[in-house]
């Protein structure tokens, strides 16, 4: 398969900052690429050069087959972007805003009214349609811009941060309209700070991290290097403790932490059904308990195992 | 990047620049309130105690030295909005569609005209209510008002370069005042040039602000009897000269302005 996508060795500048330390990455025709890093990692710069916002200090990339160096232009013509901030004009409805979109991709007048009406009911945000976009909620807004990126059905979409700052239930919607689109075939490459959302979207994921990437693979593969899943039992009575623990290490990857009436553990493998395991077990002995839980890695626990250091500890730096 | 894609592009902005002004009216409110406070401040504060010359009513002397004021300070709000468009993404949402380089910026100023249109009539009519007539002929006002709006054009493609230099849209509003101040107000918009120490009123002569004044004043019919222009060439003829800058500046700015826009991104 093609690459839609791809990338040798950017590098970009910013005075003393170096923003992109060599990146490289591909993304194949009809695949999901998620990049997963901390704030101020280079996702935004990587985007900006990906979408001709920017040029880079070094490096080549070709979206589409066409070098965004050389033929910007025409890279424009095949991508559909989505910022890291909902570009949508509050003061005009969302009907107007995608309308314009519309128009400025060359459609015809009434052919972008046309589009604009059918991608707001597919956004949901037909009920909307005729309201001055300020009146939307976060969530509105960037499904909104989102559909901005959609009006011309580009094959490469680029999707930056799209769901931070949503409340849950707007980003499971956001989810849900992103799953639509990737099943529809589009290529996509999507930023985030958040494993979770690259493990539902992403066929492939790079961590970065100052500008380079610092793993490859896919959610499973990094998740079973760098992060494990991890059951956690709080006894109702410290003495239960020590039986809870010998229960829990039945499936624990590693060693078992035991803290006053807390047991925690790695877990590798299939981790829900480890957790019914334990539970049952737990229920077997007659322990009382006060929670029982599996906590998924996050990107916290991916950038500990590869970088010694937390998230904060990182941004700091940066 | 043939014409009319150009045209068709800035068109589609300018639409989105207008419907703002319809559904945000107090945007002109507030742009609005400070020349008419100046028109106010001057005709009866300052105005006793400012000759305008002989035979010639201050107040009719400071009304075309108020349109000049307007449609300078009016140019800050294209600055002031491109800054804002940058801010909030949205510069960078149009500069990553296949359409044309310069078209924000050519829907931005061409709206911008009709902005300064609506500026110009609630000037005017302030005018009127204050005792300012026009007193030349219908062409000669018309003539006027286009010069006006010839030269604010102008000013808005200046103001478009510092909108989209500005790190931030606080920092617009000092930046042009920087600009606007001495240009406004070391001119002959309020004060005859003669009141000027030498040095200041050499400045003065040759400011583009005071022929598009001086421009405005003659072609409005509002100078004093017996009225001979300025030994200065800039005075003699400020209809001239003034179109002189409008053509340098245009060449300097639009280019300059679009290649900003280009490299522009928003952090
Ligand atoms: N226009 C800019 N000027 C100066 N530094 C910048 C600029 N854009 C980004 N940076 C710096 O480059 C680094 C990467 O930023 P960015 O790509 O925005 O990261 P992310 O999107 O992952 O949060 C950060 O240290 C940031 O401060
Ligand atoms: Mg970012």
């Amino acid at each position: 398969m093609a690459n839609m996508i791809q990338a040798r060795g950017l590098v970009k500048r910013f005075g003393k900052v170096t923003a992109l330390d060599g990146l490289d990455l591909d993304v194949p025709e009809g695949s999901v690429l998620g990049l997963l890093g901390p704030n101020g990692a280079g996702k935004t710069t990587a985007v900006k050069i990906l979408t001709t916002l920017l040029t880079a200090d070094a490096g080549q990339a070709m979206v589409a087959g066409i070098d965004v160096r050389e033929d910007p232009q025409g890279v424009r013509g095949k991508i559909g972007l989505s910022g890291q901030f909902a570009a949508v004009d509050e003061y005009l409805t969302g009907y107007e805003n995608l309308r314009m979109v519309g128009r400025l991709y060359r459609l015809s007048a009434k052919e972008a009214g046309v589009r604009a009406r059918e991608l707001l009911e597919r956004f949901g945000l037909d009920d909307a349609a005729d309201r001055p976009s300020k009146t939307y909620s976060g969530g509105m807004r960037r499904r909104l811009d989102l559909a901005g990126a959609l009006v011309a059905n580009p094959p490469v979409l680029v999707l930056d941060e799209p769901t931070t700052g949503l409340d849950p239930r707007s980003r499971q919607q956001m989810w849900d309209v992103i799953e639509e689109l990737v099943s529809g075939g589009t290529t996509l490459l999507l930023t985030t700070q958040y494993l979770e959302e690259a493990d539902m979207l992403a066929d492939d994921i790079i961590v970065i991290d100052h500008g380079r990437a610092i793993a490859q693979g896919t959610s499973d593969e990094l998740k079973s290097q760098f992060g494990q899943e991890r059951i956690d039992v709080v006894v109702a009575d410290a003495h239960d403790a020590a039986a809870a623990a010998r229960i829990v290490n039945t499936v624990a990857f590693g060693t078992v932490t035991v803290k006053d009436r807390s047991i925690s553990a790695a877990i590798s493998g299939d981790g829900a059904s480890h957790l019914v395991e334990v539970g049952k077990a737990i229920l077997d002995a007659r322990i009382s308990i006060l929670d029982l839980g599996m906590r998924r890695p996050t990107l916290d626990d991916v950038f500990l195992t590869l970088t010694g250091e937390t998230v904060s500890d990182s941004e700091d730096v940066a | 990047m043939n014409a009319p894609r150009v045209l068709i592009d800035g068109w589609v902005v300018a639409q989105r620049n207008l419907i703002k002004i319809k559904r945000v009216p107090e945007i002109l409110v507030f742009v609005l309130i400070s020349p008419i406070m100046f028109v106010v401040l001057f005709a009866y504060v300052f105005g006793g105690a400012i000759d305008a010359g002989p035979g010639l009513n201050y107040r009719e002397f400071l009304i075309a030295g108020i349109f000049a004021q307007t449609v300078v300070f009016g140019a800050t709000f294209t600055g002031a909005s491109l800054a804002e468009d940058m801010q909030k993404g949205f510069i960078d949402r149009f500069r990553s569609l296949p359409m044309s380089r310069s078209a924000v910026l050519v829907g931005r100023t061409g709206s911008d005209i009709v902005y300064n249109v609506i500026s110009l009539v609630v000037m005017a009519l302030t005018g009127l209510l204050v005792g300012w007539r026009a007193r030349g002929s219908f062409l000669d006002s018309v003539s006027a008002f286009l010069l006006l709006i010839v030269f604010a054009y102008a000013i808005s493609w200046v103001m478009a370069y510092i909108g989209l230099i500005v790190p931030s849209v606080d920092v617009i509003n000092n930046a042009s005042f920087m600009v606007i101040m001495p240009l406004t107000f070391v001119s002959n918009a309020f004060v005859p040039l003669e009141t000027f120490p030498s040095a200041l009123q050499t400045f003065a002569e040759w400011n583009p602000v005071s022929t598009v004044t001086q421009a405005v004043r003659e072609l409005f019919g509002n100078v004093p009897d017996g009225f001979v222009a300025p030994d200065a060439w800039s005075l003699q003829h400020p209809v001239v000269y003034t179109l002189i800058w409008v053509g340098i500046i245009v060449i300097v700015f639009v280019p300059l302005s679009v290649r900003q826009y280009v490299r522009a991104s928003a952090k």
